[in-house]
């Protein structure tokens, strides 16, 4: 399901905010620390960050207000210029595009979701929608079309002459989904989409994004201070503090083996059993023996299996096949909350 | 709130030596004045003396002369002048029916107001739509029609041609920051520079009549435009540019798409204050010519003949009230969706009304004489009958009394002494003591700001000039401030009439300034009272205004606080409400002084010795160096005040930590 090959492909990027940024990058000894930089006048957004992602992923980027994971997504889409690195998106080093090829990349290729929406006031829910058509002249008929197939998509069909102020949180974020599905971009990028809306709305549009990818399947760049929204949409999560990313891993091996102190402070409260799958428990050395349960279950699907079968070792398949087994006590201590 | 401790802190002993300075520079300006009363300075250190003045207005001329001849800007604005002059024409002729080009004109009174009828009422509903209409229906008849016509002519070409400027210059200082440095100073200067500055350069450069004017009516209503749109464009919430950035828009695409529509709100109100600036200077530009409704009062107030100005007067003020009005309807009203299917007739019903409503009318017009033009004898003017009426009430006894009273006791006993006792201070002890007033309420750069500029007003030779325009504007405002301020306290102590007071405000402060003189002529006649009684209500407007919202918007803990420590009314109000309002009064203040050196130009009609008559008296000729010289004087003491008690203002603020 996930091709290897990378889409965006971060080395060592960096993005300094200050006077003078790239000349202070370049006499910057190693291992300085972000409060270090601070006194020297300057605010690293994002600190020598070199991550991937690949086709069709869903990447979540999670951390608290000024960790950087916005200014890194803006990095990505070169909203803003990195000071040092280099980014790759689909092969291409976008620092060195020109205007021209930049705006040719967003047009095709990139959309982008913002936290408090960024529609336009004076424009329809169609209008808004068909914005970016706009931007890259197609003809009218053909935008009122695609536009209103989009519309439909995310279920706002019977408001495409109301104007952004009429609508609700929800349905504001609608429109702000569809325009950036417009182009049929191939790299989703979504700013914190959700966390102006109200927890129950919040829930219900997680769902239909879920739908969504389900349906469209592309790469994307989610980012949240949520580790709840984190964890239930990701298919491998990044956790950032002062500009760095501290782990980057999928949710069960975050949960399990939190690299750093601060990343184990997050995952204290989660409850691990609804988190970590059968499959990650496996080990392949072990076999086991009996009916295999499947990688996909979490521990908390397994918990009746786990209580009730007497067996030390339970094999695990997936796709199909035996991927090993995953030892019953150690599954028990996570369910019960002493792993 | 740790910021403003700190800065405290640092003030604190800064604030003490200041002071000090200020008190040691009052000492000596008092030292230096005793000794000319005691005959025993030198008459050299009174006033300057004639010798060391230098010649600036001859200068000055060399300079516009060779710009004007030898540099061919003369041609040049020659040139743009056909331009403008043609599209002048055009309106002229549909408006009055002046004989040029299309010749079609002039368009029915019934046609134009019934159809800003129908724009009143897409705006605003039915009341708006009666004030559009019944402005126009009053001016017809009352007999004002081709007058008022002769005015908008030119307003509806300078209004549209001020808010393009502006828009683009404010464009370009948003983007680049050099274009912004460079604008910063010159719009500061141009908004204290009095508006006689403005008219005969107009006028050497684009001929008198309807093309200056436009040409001064344009030009004076360009800054706030160009503020407002820098401010609208920085405002443009982060997000949505960078939506417009994902949507592949290019520069232009950007700007024209994003940023522009989502700055609409400040682009609006930019669009209000050019209307509102070029109606004041269109009236004004009667100085200089430009026939109309200024025109009329000016003549109509010359030969004293106050039931036609009154009148006149109420015309003017209806049309600002109408222009406001609509242009801020306009500012809040946001698109409305239709419903699905709605037919293309329903979605431009409007538009559609106001077409038709125009071809009825013109076409009624066509058979009723009276639909078309209303004549001098249909006309219902009461001109005659208001004259007599005014003349009986300043004749009843008590009036008469009190105006004589006033007229006696506050010029001779206040008024004439205040300003000999200025005019007898020595030149270089008043500078010393304006430089002491800045350098206590602002700082070391507004003390030396102080020092510059009123050093230059003396090397300009006009000082004696220059002190008796000081001496209208602080007796004028002195007398407001008692006036306006107990207005303001009492009005803020209900909500009820505070919103009443404020509304009262904003009306009165869209009046075009040259109407304010009508009613002290009325009452004082052509006399030095009716001048300052003139700035007065003027500057009154502002004080109040400010007085109410800085009352108002004491948080309300603070108030709470002061209830629950068993404070009196009155202690409250001295205690906790007056210090946190004082910063935005402050700020009023500082509006009441600027708007009464803008008055005190104005009042040079009814007779003064100060600056402005002299500014007047330059329009006669082509005396452009000296226009200019004491068109700076103005602009340069205004500017004093204005540096001073703005910085006072958001020092305070920032002490009370009431600016975040």
């Amino acid at each position: 399901m996930i091709d290897p090959t990378p889409v965006i492909s971060a080395r060592n990027v960096w993005k300094l905010f200050g006077p003078n940024p790239k000349a202070y990058l370049a006499g910057l000894p190693e291992g300085h620390s972000y409060d270090t930089i601070r006194e020297d006048g300057y605010i690293a957004g994002v600190k020598d960050v070199s991550i991937e992602v690949g086709r069709g992923e869903m990447l979540v980027i999670m951390g608290l207000s000024g960790s950087g994971k916005s200014t890194l997504v803006r990095c990505f889409s070169r909203l803003h210029d990195i000071t040092g690195g280099f980014i790759e998106v689909e092969g291409q080093d976008i620092m060195s595009l020109s205007e021209k090829e930049l705006i040719e990349l967003r047009r095709n290729k990139m959309g982008m979701v913002f936290q408090s929406f960024g529609l336009l006031p004076h424009r329809t829910v169609l209008q808004n929608v068909a914005f970016p058509l706009e931007m890259r002249g197609q003809d009218r008929h053909e935008r009122r079309e695609r536009a209103l197939e989009v519309v439909k998509l995310v279920g706002l069909e019977g408001r495409e002459e109301y104007f952004p102020r009429e609508l609700s949180g929800g349905q504001q974020q609608r429109v702000g989904i569809a325009r950036s599905l417009a182009i049929e971009p191939d790299i989703w990028f979504l700013d914190e989409p959700f966390s102006a809306l109200d927890p129950l709305i919040r829930r219900e549009m997680q769902d239909e994004f879920l739908r969504l990818q389900e349906m469209l399947g592309k790469t994307i760049v989610f980012i949240t201070h949520d580790f709840d929204e984190a964890l239930r949409l990701a298919d491998r999560i990044a956790i950032m503090k002062d500009g760095a990313v501290e782990q980057c891993d999928t949710p069960d091996r975050i949960v399990l083996n939190p690299a750093t102190e601060y990343v184990r402070k997050f995952t204290e409260d989660i409850d691990k059993a609804r988190v970590v799958h059968a499959g990650v428990l496996a080990r392949a050395d072990v076999s086991g023996e009996g009916d295999p349960v499947m990688a996909s279950a979490s521990v908390h699907d397994l918990a009746k299996l786990l209580i009730e079968d007497r067996r030390a070792e339970i094999p695990v398949a997936g796709n199909g096949q035996i991927l090993g087994a995953l030892n019953r006590q150690e599954a028990l201590n996570i369910l019960v909350g002493s792993g | 709130m740790t910021d403003a401790v700190a800065s405290l802190a640092e003030a604190a002993p800064r604030g003490l030596s200041r002071g000090r300075w200020a008190l040691i520079f009052v000492a000596f300006a008092v030292l230096v004045t005793l000794l000319q009363y005691a005959g025993l300075l030198p008459a050299a250190l009174h006033r300057l003396p004639e010798n060391v003045i230098p010649p600036f207005a001859i200068w000055l001329d060399a300079i516009f002369n060779f710009v004007k001849d030898d540099l061919g800007l003369l041609t040049l604005t020659r040139t743009l002048t056909e331009g403008l002059q043609w599209v002048l024409d055009v309106t002229a002729n549909l408006l009055f029916g002046k004989r040029r080009w299309p010749n079609i004109g002039p368009i029915p009174w019934t046609a134009i107001a019934a159809v800003t009828g129908v724009i009143g009422y897409s705006l605003g509903g039915w009341r708006m739509a009666l004030l559009g209409a019944g402005t126009f229906t009053w001016t017809a008849l009352i007999g004002q029609w081709d007058i008022a016509m002769q005015t908008m002519s030119v307003l509806v070409v300078a209004a549209p041609l001020a808010f393009m400027i502006g828009l683009s210059l404010g464009i370009a200082a948003w983007k680049y920051a050099w274009v912004n440095t460079a604008i910063k100073p010159i719009l500061s200067v141009l908004q204290t520079l009095p508006f006689f500055t403005y008219l005969l350069p107009a006028v050497i450069f684009f001929k008198v009549g309807p093309t200056a004017g436009a040409v001064a009516t344009t030009i004076y209503a360009i800054p706030p435009m160009i503020l407002m749109t820098t401010l609208g464009l920085q405002k443009v919430s982060p997000e949505v540019v960078e939506a417009g950035h994902m949507s592949g828009c290019t520069r232009l695409q950007l700007l024209r798409h994003v940023y522009i529509p989502s700055a609409r709100t400040e682009i609006l109100v930019g669009v209000n204050q050019v209307i509102m600036l070029c109606l004041a200077m269109v009236v004004l530009t009667a100085f200089i010519g430009m026939p109309g409704l200024g025109a009329k009062l000016l003549a109509m107030m010359g030969s004293f003949k106050l039931g036609r100005s009154f009148e006149i007067g109420v015309t003017i003020v209806l049309i600002a009230v109408m222009l406001d009005r609509m242009s801020k309807a306009w500012v809040v009203k946001q698109p409305e969706h239709f419903p699905r299917g709605t037919p293309w007739w329903r979605k431009h019903i409007m538009s559609l009304l106001a077409v038709a409503a125009f071809v009825f009318f013109c076409i009624v017009a066509q058979f009723f004489e009276l639909a078309s033009e209303i004549g001098r004898r249909q006309s219902l003017s009461m001109g005659k009958e208001i004259d007599t009426l005014i003349k009986d009430f300043l004749a009843v006894e008590w009036v008469k009394a009190t105006t004589g009273f006033l007229r006696a006791f506050l010029n001779v006993k206040v008024l004439i002494p205040f300003r000999n006792f200025l005019l007898s201070i020595p030149t270089f002890a008043l500078i010393l003591l304006i430089v002491a007033f800045a350098l206590r309420l602002g700082g070391h750069r507004q003390a030396t700001y102080a020092a510059i500029f009123f050093s230059l007003v003396a090397l300009s030779g006009w000082w004696d000039r220059a002190v008796i325009t000081l001496y209208s504007v602080i007796s004028a405002v002195t007398l407001a401030m008692l006036i306006g301020l107990p207005i303001g306290i009492l009005a803020a102590r209900s909500e009820k009439w505070s919103r009443r007071v404020l509304l009262a405000c904003d009306t009165a402060q869209t009046f075009p300034s040259f109407v304010y003189l009508i009613p002290a002529i009325m009452l004082f006649g052509i006399t030095d009272i009716a001048v300052i009684f003139s700035i007065l209500i003027f500057a009154m407007v502002p004080l109040i205004r400010y007085t109410i919202e800085g009352l108002r918007t004491v948080p309300a803990e603070m108030t709470e606080a002061a209830d629950m420590s068993g404070a009196t009314r009155l202690q409250k109000l001295w205690k906790v409400q007056l210090p946190l309002a004082l910063p935005t009064m402050a700020v009023g203040f500082n509006q009441a002084i600027m708007f009464a050196f803008f008055m005190v130009i104005i009042a040079a009609f009814i007779g003064t010795q100060d600056l402005g008559q002299e500014l007047q008296r330059t329009l006669a000729g082509t005396d452009l160096g000296k226009n200019f010289v004491l068109g700076i004087c103005v602009a340069l003491m205004a500017l004093t005040f204005d540096l001073t008690i703005l910085k006072w203002a958001s020092d305070q603020k920032k002490l009370l930590g009431l600016d975040r």
